[in-house]
């Protein structure tokens, strides 16, 4: 008889998973003896979403190399809140060096792991978006066709929210942003031809690459865990929700990242070699409305003159991730 | 810190195999090779056992890493990690992140590749990492060029490296060695700087220490701090107001350290190898010599030998070669030229709008002397390759000595074809793009 996997749908979900399942399977933050390696005291706003899912990568990374792991941070949110001289909230070994270098600081540190024969010591890059699609992408993508042994972590929260939310590579269509302010004829970011980085990763064959959000916690911490078992380039984009920037309240973190995968706009899945090998399906397909609406950062879309087109066109891109990554499936699942 | 090293070397300035009396231990007896500077250099370097060597091609820079490479490839020089790296801001990053993980990591670059790096080269000396890094000097663009000048290590000067020019060939391979064991005792990364083509491509009679001898001179790394799974450590983190002063002061007392390491290295290389190489500085035929050319890199060969020619005419002449230009040897300087009526100070570089960039340090060091050197000229030569040649030297100490010279000269300068090009600008405002014009107007000369 085929045994049914147990499924988390929702965040604190692994308190009730726990319970069913054998130790060696329960979540790494429900582990009194965690690493805790980004400990409390950091700087980070209320309902960040970054500083959620680091916490849980960094954990989950310490866990899977029995706490030998070294961390390289980009310059952003991240490295700002949890370093401010001479406070550090790191508990593991880690190293700032400048906006777009982390995965070629990650790949000298874990060349220099290699020739001193540590190979139990693993490397985990961090970036937000900013340094990891637009100024970090040169190094990250020769660290990708090198396949330097690092695990490269993009906390996405579509803008340099550092610097005050402007407009990255990373920026969806329509949102507002201090560099694309809501004015004007096309209030918003451009249209543009977007810049998919986990494809782009997906593209150097690199033996892994998935997407995440911190709505599914365990999902983020099992891909952690995987990716950890694996050597050579590895990388992992994280949707973080930043209420800051995406003017939302910090108690709807979580909901709004589960409603960007809900909706489709935000596909997660797992590829191994350029091959996808997995998605993660819809269970209750939301219009792009339901997502959009609680974020002030798309608020022109919405109010006394609404732009009805405007959110058509982004429920278009978020039926096209839905056709593309076969993201429901044609039978009811329950 | 002040004595200036005044080194008898022979007249081609190059202390001959045995001629050295300095050091406890007569070395063995050095084996002589014609090689080329760069291949010199590789071997050198990987004499001193770096772990991580990152590349990124550039010319003239690149038969350094080629070589290198090849030692790697072949198990000659190991444990060692090629890394061939998407670009020279990547190649320096990864020295950074080898270097604070306990590796000893090396480099070298050129021009372009030199500012695009700029700033990781900056972070690597915030950080304090013993990095060292061959810079085989180059014309920055545009126009691109990529001939030797010294207009890019120059434009590093504030970075926080150390920065130390090679006269000649075997200079630079035995910089390279004393650059690892003075980058590992202060925590400072060092560039050598090496003129491009003039010494990279340039085939010389080198001897390459032995494995053993450099072993015996540069022991193992051993990092200030390292990131360390068993003792965590955050490394580059935030500094504000409250600190950051202090911060950047210390890089200046690095500095003023080092500018008494240097010539303590170069004394230990002196016994252990039996070559004066490296120091602050030299002196030649400076004793009474009323007028003092200073200048750093390979030209240094070129103005001994006019200075000897024109000493034999009877003028008292001598020079200084600059090895190193960051830290700026203020004491030695001072002594050096302390006695002299005029400075005649020849740069492969400068800076537009004011004029030369050792003459300013050089200016500032002497500011303090009781008896300034009466009259100090810059002279700005070589540019993107173009020759210094005797001639051009001859007649331009000539004119100094006579007083005859500007404040700012440029050796060699064609004023007609820069004449020619004022007048163009002034008549049209669509003049055209002035490289290109230049060109053209040469072409039309017949001198292309």
């Amino acid at each position: 008889m085929a045994v049914q996997q147990i499924k988390f749908y929702q965040t604190g979900s692994f308190v009730v998973g726990n319970r069913l399942l054998s130790p060696e399977q329960r979540a790494v933050q429900a582990d009194p003896g965690r690493a805790n390696a980004l400990t409390c005291g950091h700087r980070a706003c209320q309902g960040c979403g970054e500083a959620l899912g680091a916490r849980y990568v960094v954990d989950t990374a310490l866990r899977a190399a029995s706490n030998k792991v070294i961390a390289v941070n980009a310059t952003g949110c991240l490295e700002v809140f949890s370093t401010p001289y001479p406070e550090t909230s790191w508990q593991l070994p880690w190293l700032h060096s400048l906006f777009g270098n982390a995965a070629a600081v990650a790949t000298g540190v874990a060349a220099a792991q290699r020739v001193k024969h540590r190979d139990d010591v693993r490397v985990l890059a961090q970036g937000g978006d900013g340094g990891t699609v637009d100024i970090g992408f040169a190094c990250l993508s020769g660290m990708f066709e090198r396949n330097d042994d690092v695990l490269y972590v993009c906390y996405d929260n579509e803008a340099y929210m550092n610097t005050g939310v402007q407009r990255s590579g990373a920026t969806p269509p329509a949102a507002r942003t201090a560099t694309t302010q809501a004015v004007g004829s096309d209030p918003g970011n451009l249209f543009g031809q977007g810049k998919n980085v986990p494809l782009i990763a997906l593209a150097h064959e690199i033996p892994y690459v998935a997407t995440a959000t911190v709505a599914e916690l365990r999902d983020l911490e099992a891909k952690v865990q995987y990716a950890m078992s694996l050597r050579g380039a590895r990388y992992l984009h994280v949707l973080v929700p930043c209420p800051l920037g995406w003017g939302s309240d910090s108690s709807e973190t979580i909901r709004l990242a589960r409603l960007a995968k809900e909706s489709g706009l935000f596909p997660v899945f797992e590829a191994e070699r350029g091959e996808i090998t997995g998605v993660s399906k819809i269970r209750r397909q939301v219009p792009v409305e339901e997502y959009l609406q609680p974020q002030r950062r798309y608020a022109h879309l919405f109010g006394p003159s609404p732009r009805p087109e405007v959110v058509a066109r982004l429920q278009a891109r978020a039926d096209r991730n839905i056709e593309r990554f076969g993201l429901i499936d044609d039978e009811v699942d329950n | 810190m002040s004595e200036q090293r005044e080194l008898e070397r022979s007249p081609n300035g190059r202390v001959e195999p045995g001629e050295h009396t300095r050091g406890p231990a007569a070395p063995r007896q050095p084996l002589y090779r014609q090689l080329e500077g760069s291949r010199g250099v590789a071997e050198a370097v990987a004499r001193c056992r770096p772990e991580v060597v990152c590349a990124y091609p550039i010319s003239p820079q690149t038969h350094i890493v080629e070589a290198l490479s090849a030692l790697v490839k072949s198990g000659e020089l190991t444990p060692c990690e090629f890394i061939n790296v998407e670009s020279e801001f990547g190649a320096m990053s990864v020295a950074i992140g080898a270097s604070a993980a306990g590796a000893r990591a090396y480099t070298a670059t050129a021009s372009q590749g030199l500012l695009y790096m700029a700033e990781a080269v900056y972070n690597a000396a915030g950080l304090g990492l013993p990095i060292v890094m061959t810079v085989a000097n180059r014309a920055i663009g545009a126009p691109i060029n990529i001939w030797n000048d010294h207009s890019d290590s120059m434009s590093q000067r504030d970075s926080g490296w150390i920065q130390l020019y090679a006269e000649d060939n075997q200079e630079a391979l035995d910089l390279h060695i004393q650059a690892f064991r003075l980058a590992e005792e202060l925590s400072v990364p060092v560039m050598v700087c090496m003129d491009g083509f003039v010494l990279t491509h340039a085939y010389e009679r080198l001897t390459v220490p032995s494995q053993q001898d450099v072993d015996a001179f540069l022991p193992p790394y051993t990092p200030r701090q390292v990131l360390d799974p068993a003792d965590p450590v955050s490394i580059g983190a935030m500094v504000g107001p409250e600190a950051f002063t202090e911060v950047r002061y210390l890089a200046h007392v690095k500095q003023l350290q080092a500018e008494r390491a240097i010539p303590q290295v170069a004394e230990d290389f002196a016994a252990a190898f039996g070559r004066d190489s490296g120091g602050l500085l030299h002196t030649y035929r400076c004793d009474d010599a009323e007028t003092i050319v200073v200048a750093l890199g390979s030209v240094l060969g070129t103005i001994k030998d006019t200075a000897d020619d024109l000493r034999e005419e009877g003028m008292r002449i001598g020079v200084v070669g600059l090895t190193s230009f960051r830290p700026f040897p203020a004491d030695a300087i001072r002594a050096a030229l302390s006695a002299a009526r005029r400075v005649v100070i020849v740069e492969r570089a400068f800076s537009t709008g004011i004029g030369g960039i050792v003459s300013a340090d050089v200016w500032n060091a002497t500011s303090g002397l009781r008896q300034r050197p009466a009259h100090g000229y810059t002279v700005i030569a070589g540019l993107g390759g173009r020759p210094i040649t005797k001639a051009s030297l001859r007649r331009l100490f000539v004119d100094a000595v006579a007083d005859r010279l500007e404040p700012l000269t440029f050796l060699d300068l064609d004023r007609d074809l820069v004449d020619r090009e004022l007048r163009r600008m002034g008549e049209r405002r669509r003049s055209g793009p002035t490289a290109e014009n230049l060109l053209r107007d040469i072409d039309g000369r017949g001198r292309l």
